[in-house]
């Protein structure tokens, strides 16, 4: 983003705090962009003549005589098929060494899609996590982050799903992200010769927190361009979100702004709803899928921000370390995928609903015979077989690592169905059992 | 008219300096290079008038100018208006041709040039008022009626009405003069401002007919009134908004207005493309018919989000004045509340409690105040039922917005997060919901003598039933399955059955998904028999075991065709299995 030359030069700054700036400028655009020395900063408040910025690289240094330029723009981001493959920071800048992207300039965080033009999601993405596929199937257009402890190995299972998801496009954005994290990525996309489909904006642990504020619209910037104008399937991944809110409060608690819960601005839900609204099925084919990481602090999931950010995506899925097999599982009891329904038994085999339910109600019933057996009472034979059928379940099925196909993972639930029980046992409908209860040899 | 220039710019919050009288609520335009951003005065101080801007203000400058218009928020109110697709401000969302919705486009949200078949109603000479019927056209299915605008004061003697034939809403089917002699020509349409109520009526008593849901655990525990309120608060995921689908496709009521107001754009998209399919079992015509949709989801301005229940109120109230039964239903009031703390927070004001505003409590009691069941001046009948969903932050009912609606609503349906984690759906809470409408002379009055003589008694009856059923269980959670005596066993599981075939109930289900009320009184006749009889059991798993089977044979009923072979086959097993039973029936 160069400075043009006849642009006014201001070099008298009235206020500094550690988020903003404040100066007297005139003729200045709500939005604009400005550089503070060589610092980017954004306009967020105008009273008369008085101007406040935003400075995303924080205003550490920053002197009362420091030149300030403004861009007489919003923040932008070139777009175009060459975004392919690259490595970008928040502000749409190369990391990775290449040459600056040509293409048409769009403003980032643009409108949102008419409602009457969205077209109902109804394609699901197959991940070969039957864990996610069987119980939590996804669908192009859906928006649901993982909620997550911090120690969890969310960057993991986002990084395989969004390599096996037949995405056209992916697009990370990285918030706060460790050094090591990305390089994680990078290293994964590479290995997998997918380099060519990615696109990633990141923001790293090194980088000042309020640049985070640009990473998920940058992000989207980005697939809207794939998505609307070459009707491409795009994967947005947003990790971490938690970071992202705690950017946004760090900025209004600069503003003087009152906080209302967790010391989260009162914007809070309107500032994710502007981000996670922009995954859509469009009804020329493109879409945007959002799979985001929020992070939680003790699993406290009441805390503003995964509050926040369950009230607006569609379901949520959480990770969970399964200790009778020691491996991390896709916890089948709390996580949801509200879009289920219109994939399941549809992309699938129709006898998917059915086998699903029967098969975590009878995992269900395996964890009560556990809290049976660890408060000392005997166990029935029906227990036994239970906490039998829930570790091969959770070992072939719910565990992360498994990668099969849509019919494959039904057809192993219905051969441990029959080895632990009776098809009565079961209760699925008498024309599934006929059709797919394996048959003794 | 008044005019202004931009002199601050704080996100949607826009500072005006203006150089006339303006009032209060009233919408501006401020120019931003060819478009013109839509705002509305929300508070005005000295010569500074401060607005909130129904659009984004990026690359607004100081110095713009901005144009009073000197009236405020007004709907557009005439023929038209059913089916259609609107967002919080009555834009057509059908007439936007992008894909994106664009800054400043606003779209008529009637149509000028089609042709309606007017029928007059009233003659030449009589004397009419605001809200007199003067005639009607046929929108869909509904008898739209023209009526003398809800603006004009006084009485009005008609001296000219249309004849029969066709006409557009802009030309002029009545001519009436006032006390002085002024004539004034009335077309079809008329604009009002939606904070404003709209009063055409001659009084609005306590409701008392019961309105019919189709949803068990509302119809057969806590029932509803045509002109009734209620709320339903719950946590993300407890089923608020399938609750509230359901509602709007079985709820009987003559027009259906759904304001999403700030919530997820593909649960709007869900009713565009379901309802213009799915029929409508009384009249055999399509959903989509009898509704309107206001959608301003969570990622459209914040400022139209406030608007748009406002907006889907007044239009509720013009329908109403029509001698029409409205189900109006908002999902969510809390992004509504959320929308008003943004500005008040923008503004800096003394926030009240969570930094919502302080007058918060006051907006939202007079908003459900428009609701009601209301006599018109002709005699008839007209009524608003409104139900709005509650997002409570961290599903923690003691917030401003849950306590303020409680202190105006008369229908509480708490939905559970217990009750969803463990799928009994809908997750309304039977024991901590209510509704205040039980008590009402009036309403038990209408029940006697259109549903039932024991329809309330039955409602408290089950009701004690579920108190004691969780009584005991809670005894044997903490005393232990042989701790207590079996009889606790038996109080829980008959409580259960209420539970599993009454209270449960498959949204997603063709038959299940709504069960008229004579289903249901035939359903709860015989669960009441079930649970009056006296039964012998030898041990607690044998109570269980055999309240299982009743439950799964009552279950398959309740998805069965009413009355089908397979329903009365299903009936004869229950039978079997109730006499093979050794009971004692109560003396
Ligand atoms: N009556 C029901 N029958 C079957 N399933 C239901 C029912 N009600 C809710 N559900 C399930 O619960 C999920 C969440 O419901 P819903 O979207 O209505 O929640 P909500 O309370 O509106 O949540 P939010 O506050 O996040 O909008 C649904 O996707 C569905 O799977
Ligand atoms: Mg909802």
């Amino acid at each position: 983003m160069e400075t043009q030359a006849f642009q006014k030069i201001y070099t008298k700054i009235d206020q500094i705090t550690k988020a903003t700036c404040s100066l007297r400028a005139k003729g200045i655009g709500y939005d604009e962009l400005a550089y503070i020395g060589d610092r980017l900063a954004q306009v967020v408040k105008i009273i008369g003549d008085l101007v406040t910025l935003q400075v995303f690289g924080g205003t550490e240094g920053i002197p009362t005589n420091a030149e300030v330029t403004f861009l007489g723009k919003a923040p932008t981001l070139k777009v175009g098929d060459d975004l392919a493959g690259r490595f970008f920071n928040a502000y749409g800048d190369p990391i990775d060494g290449g040459p600056a992207v040509q293409g048409k300039e769009v403003e980032i965080g643009g409108p949102s899609v008419n409602p009457v033009q969205r077209k109902k999601p109804s394609n699901m993405i197959f991940t070969g996590i039957a864990g996610i596929d069987m119980n939590n199937s996804l669908v192009t257009g859906q928006k649901i982050p993982f909620f997550a402890d911090p120690d969890q190995p969310y960057n993991v299972v986002m990084a395989m799903v969004a390599l096996r998801a037949k995405a056209d496009k992916i697009i990370l954005g990285g918030m706060g992200l460790t050094n090591d994290d990305y390089l994680f990525y990078k290293n994964v996309f590479d290995n997998a010769g997918a380099l060519d489909r990615i696109i990633s904006f990141v923001n790293t642990t090194d980088d000042p927190p309020v640049e985070r504020l640009l990473i998920p619209d940058m992000a989207l910037t980005a697939a809207e361009y794939f998505a609307v104008e070459k009707n491409e399937t795009v994967l947005v991944l947003l990790t971490d979100m938690t970071l992202f809110a705690d950017a946004l409060a760090i900025v209004s608690n600069r503003m003087d702004q009152i906080p209302s819960k967790d010391s989260m601005p009162g914007s809070l839900y309107s500032d994710l709803a502007r981000i996670y609204e922009k995954a859509v099925q469009l009804p020329s084919g493109g879409s945007i899928t959002i799979i985001a990481v929020t992070t939680l602090s003790g699993g406290d999931i009441t805390h503003a921000i995964p509050d926040n950010t369950g009230y607006i995506t569609e379901g949520q899925l959480y990770l969970r370390r399964d200790t009778d097999i020691a491996k991390v599982i896709v916890d089948p009891f709390r996580s949801l995928s509200r879009l289920k329904q219109n994939v399941i038994g549809k992309d699938t085999r129709s006898d998917h609903a059915q086998v699903m339910n029967a098969a975590i109600r009878l995992y269900a019933e395996a964890a009560n015979a556990k809290t049976k057996l660890e408060n000392g009472f005997d166990l029935t034979d029906f227990d036994e077989r239970s906490l039998n059928f829930a570790k091969e379940y959770s070992n072939d099925l719910l565990a992360i690592d498994v990668n099969i196909g849509a019919i494959e993972m039904l057809d192993l639930t219905w051969k441990l169905f029959a080895r632990y029980f009776t098809s009565q046992e079961v209760g699925i409908k008498k024309e599934f059992v006929d059709k797919y209860w394996p048959k003794k040899d | 008219m008044t005019k202004g220039l931009v002199a601050g710019i704080i996100s949607n919050l826009v500072i005006v300096e203006v150089d006339g009288p303006v009032s209060q609520n009233e919408i501006c335009y401020i120019k931003i290079g060819d478009t013109k951003l839509m705002a509305e005065i929300i508070k005005i101080m000295g010569s500074k008038a401060y607005v909130q801007v129904f659009e984004s203000t990026r690359n607004l400058r100081i110095g713009a100018s901005v144009e009073f218009t000197g009236h405020m928020l007004e709907a557009t109110l005439g023929p038209g208006i059913l089916s259609k697709n609107f967002d919080g401000l009555q834009n057509d969302l059908d007439k936007m041709k992008d894909v994106f919705l664009k800054r400043g486009e606003y779209t008529n949200p009637l149509e000028d040039d089609k042709l309606w078949h007017f029928k007059p109603l009233a003659k030449v000479g009589e004397l009419v008022e605001a809200g007199s019927w003067l005639g009607e056209v046929t929108e869909n299915w509904i008898p739209h009626k023209i009526m003398v605008p809800f603006k004009f004061e006084g009485k009005y003697t008609i001296k000219e009405i249309s004849a029969e034939g066709q006409y557009t809403i802009h030309d002029p089917i009545a001519k009436v003069v006032d006390n002085n002699g002024k004539a004034q020509n009335i077309t079809m349409v008329q604009k009002w401002p939606v904070k404003v109520a709209i009063r055409a009526y001659k009084a609005k008593p306590r409701p008392f007919r019961m309105m019919e849901t189709g949803i068990r655990c509302i119809d057969s525990l806590n029932p509803i009134v045509e002109g009734g309120t209620g709320f339903t608060p719950g946590p993300f995921g407890t089923g608020k908004t399938v609750l509230q689908h359901a509602l709007s496709k079985h709820a009987e009521a003559d027009m259906i207005i759904v304001a999403a107001c700030g919530e997820r754009a593909n649960e709007v998209v869900e009713i565009f493309t379901e309802f213009p399919e799915l029929e409508d079992p009384r009249t055999g015509r399509k959903l989509m018919e009898r509704t309107t949709i206001i959608a301003n989801t969570s990622n459209m301005p914040v400022a139209a989000r406030e608007a748009s229940v406002y907006t889907a109120m007044t239009i509720a109230e013009y329908y109403r004045s029509m001698g029409l039964k409205i189900l109006m239903l908002a999902d969510s009031t809390s992004r509504w509340a959320q929308a008003l703390r943004e500005m008040s927070n923008r503004m800096e004001e003394l926030p009240g409690q969570d930094a919502y505003p302080m007058d918060l409590p006051a907006i939202i009691s007079n908003f459900y105040s428009r609701a009601g069941f209301v006599y018109l001046p002709n005699g008839a009948t007209g009524s608003i039922t409104f139900i709005g969903a509650v997002s409570p932050a961290g599903g923690n009912l003691k917030e401003p917005v849950t306590e303020s609606t409680k202190k105006v609503a008369r229908c509480f349906y708490a939905l559970s997060q217990q009750r969803a984690d463990s799928k009994r759906y809908p997750a309304v809470d039977p024991i901590d919901s209510y509704s205040k409408y039980l008590e009402y002379d009036e309403f038990i009055e209408y029940i006697n003598e259109n549903v039932s003589k024991q329809w309330i008694d039955q409602i408290h009856y089950v009701r004690n039933l579920l108190i004691r059923g969780k009584e005991a269980s809670e005894q044997i959670n903490i005393l232990g399955d042989d701790g207590v005596p079996i009889e606790y066993h038996i109080r829980y599981w008959k409580s259960e059955v209420f539970d599993y075939v009454i209270l449960q109930q498959d949204a997603f289900d063709k038959i299940d998904s709504s069960t008229p009320i004579g289903r249901q009184k035939f359903m709860m006749e015989i669960i009441i028999r079930i649970i009056k009889r006296d039964y012998d059991f030898d041990s607690f798993e044998d109570v269980s075991k055999y309240f299982r089977s009743v439950i799964n044979i009552l279950k398959q009923m309740n998805y069965s065709e009413f009355k089908s072979d397979e329903f009365i086959k299903f009936e004869a097993e229950l039978e079997e299995i109730l006499t093979k039973r050794k009971v004692a029936e109560p003396a």
